[in-house]
């Protein structure tokens, strides 16, 4: 085992989401692998959504600060095969989305069948107080992940990370 | 680390050819298959993928300037978020599949060079996401017709022998269901809503339904790539039919709209609703050529 694949892993997960900067691209499961040959770093993303407009401050983000850890030779390369699902999000990152106030998305990726007709009603509880007397706004929020949802008990409105 | 800021990385990731750091149209940086394997699949015409990819990225392009032409339109701004998520979606799709195409077919062209850059009778888009936006019936209506046949579309793609092809696809599938989900919730509200709602619902009905047939109808190139959408048509119909009984909305009796002279958007013959949207699309572009920022 390479220490310095270590090192280089370890700043490589190490780097934040531009869009949700409490977590980490490793806790978001965006960071896919790390791999080093005689001192060459290749980073592997997994972007999130199609349509994420995240995709290059990541990959940039992730070279600049490889670089500045002192590897000279790196690559950020793309792997969208197999796609990102919700279910990459590591329980620490869950939690620290918790503690940001966003509600983490639930096990299991999209729920699937053909026909689905109306809210689903998941359980889903209020980063705030913790109450499940909560509804959903809107299915699409501030970010292509991300769901909007308001709290009957404590009337606060917050953000959920969608399943897919 | 507090002194460190995104755009900072960006500026050192992508100095175009003046040194100047540029995060927009013309970054070159960019690209959306950075990394991913180019190889074409073993066995499978190259030239014949190119034009499939181009289908299907076209479809989502010119459906993603649709739904963002309703930007400070929306009835709500909640729909308003909505929609421009879904064409974000889309054409995040797009640049995939255009990217994919120029891949393929040896022109070594970009993602930005086949949006901007080509004629009307070059984009193989259907006709169905080009037309004019209409009403907000008209939206919800498109979209369901789209979405349920995309996603039917996609679930067979996983696994397609081109990886890229499967990888839009497996991601793309689960996008659509939202999609779907979204366009069925609101045909449903408002087809079993006023009356004035569900008038406007038959009417977009009534208006799109013809042009859901282009579709099915199998393309020479979808042929011989063993693509071919006619199996698409029996559960896309059933499900349509499960959501307009759910709305109380009756099965348009329309018939398909023709192909002139047996030619249609996937040959480059389109509607005159095309030509201002590619001209709004484009404008920029090619009023400032090779334009960087």
């Amino acid at each position: 085992m390479s220490t310095v694949l270590e090192r280089a892993r370890e700043v490589a997960a190490a780097v934040p989401d531009p869009e949700l900067p409490m977590l980490t691209l490793a806790d978001l499961g965006v960071l896919a692998d790390v791999e080093e040959t005689d001192g060459r770093v290749t980073a592997w993303l997994t972007p999130t959504y199609s349509g994420c407009p995240a995709v290059a401050e990541m990959a940039a983000d992730v070279a600049r600060r490889l670089r500045a850890a002192g590897f000279a030779e790196v690559e950020v390369r793309l792997r969208i095969d197999p796609p990102w699902s919700s279910d990459r999000i590591s329980a620490e990152g869950r939690r620290k989305l918790a503690e940001a106030g966003i509600a983490p998305p639930a096990p299991g990726g999209a729920p699937g069948g053909l026909l689905r007709l109306g809210p689903t009603r998941r359980a889903v509880a209020c980063p705030q107080c913790g109450s499940e007397d909560t509804e959903e706004l809107s299915r699409f929020g501030s970010t292509a992940c991300k769901s909007l949802w308001r709290c009957r008990s404590c009337r606060e409105p917050f953000d959920r990370i969608k399943e897919i | 680390m507090s002194d460190d800021h995104v755009y900072l990385s960006l500026a050192e990731a992508g100095p175009g050819p003046d040194g100047e750091a540029r995060w927009a149209y013309g970054t070159g940086f960019a690209d959306p298959l950075l990394g991913v394997d180019a190889a074409p699949p073993v066995g499978i015409d190259p030239a014949d993928l190119a034009a499939y990819c181009l289908m299907l990225g076209d479809d989502a392009l010119v459906l993603s300037q649709r739904l963002i032409q309703w930007i400070t339109r929306a009835p709500e701004l909640e729909e308003e978020v909505a929609l421009a998520n879904l064409g974000l979606d889309l054409l995040g799709q797009a640049r995939r599949l255009l990217t994919r195409a120029g891949q393929l077919d040896g022109s070594g062209r970009g993602e930005d060079e086949l949006a901007y850059w080509r004629e009307e009778s070059a984009y193989r888009n259907v006709r169905l996401v080009e037309l004019e936006n209409g009403d907000f019936a008209q939206c919800v209506v498109r979209l369901l017709l789209f979405a349920t046949a995309r996603e039917e579309l996609y679930r067979r793609l996983v696994g397609h022998a081109d990886p890229v092809l499967s990888a839009v696809a497996a991601l793309g599938v689960k996008e659509l269901a939202y999609h779907r989900e979204y366009a069925a919730a609101w045909t449903v509200r408002l087809g079993d809503g006023t009356e004035e709602s569900h008038r406007r619902m038959r009417a977009a009905l009534d208006a799109l339904w013809p042009w859901l047939e282009e579709l099915f109808t199998p393309h020479e190139v979808e042929l011989r790539l063993g693509v071919d959408p006619s199996p698409l048509r029996a559960p896309v119909l059933a499900a349509l039919e499960g959501v307009l009984a759910e709305a109380t909305l009756p099965v348009p009796e329309v018939v398909g709209r023709a192909y002139v002279n047996g030619r249609g958007g996937r040959h480059g013959v389109h509607t005159e609703a095309m030509g201002p949207l590619l001209a709004e699309l484009q404008v920029v572009a090619r009023a400032h050529p090779g334009a960087t920022w």
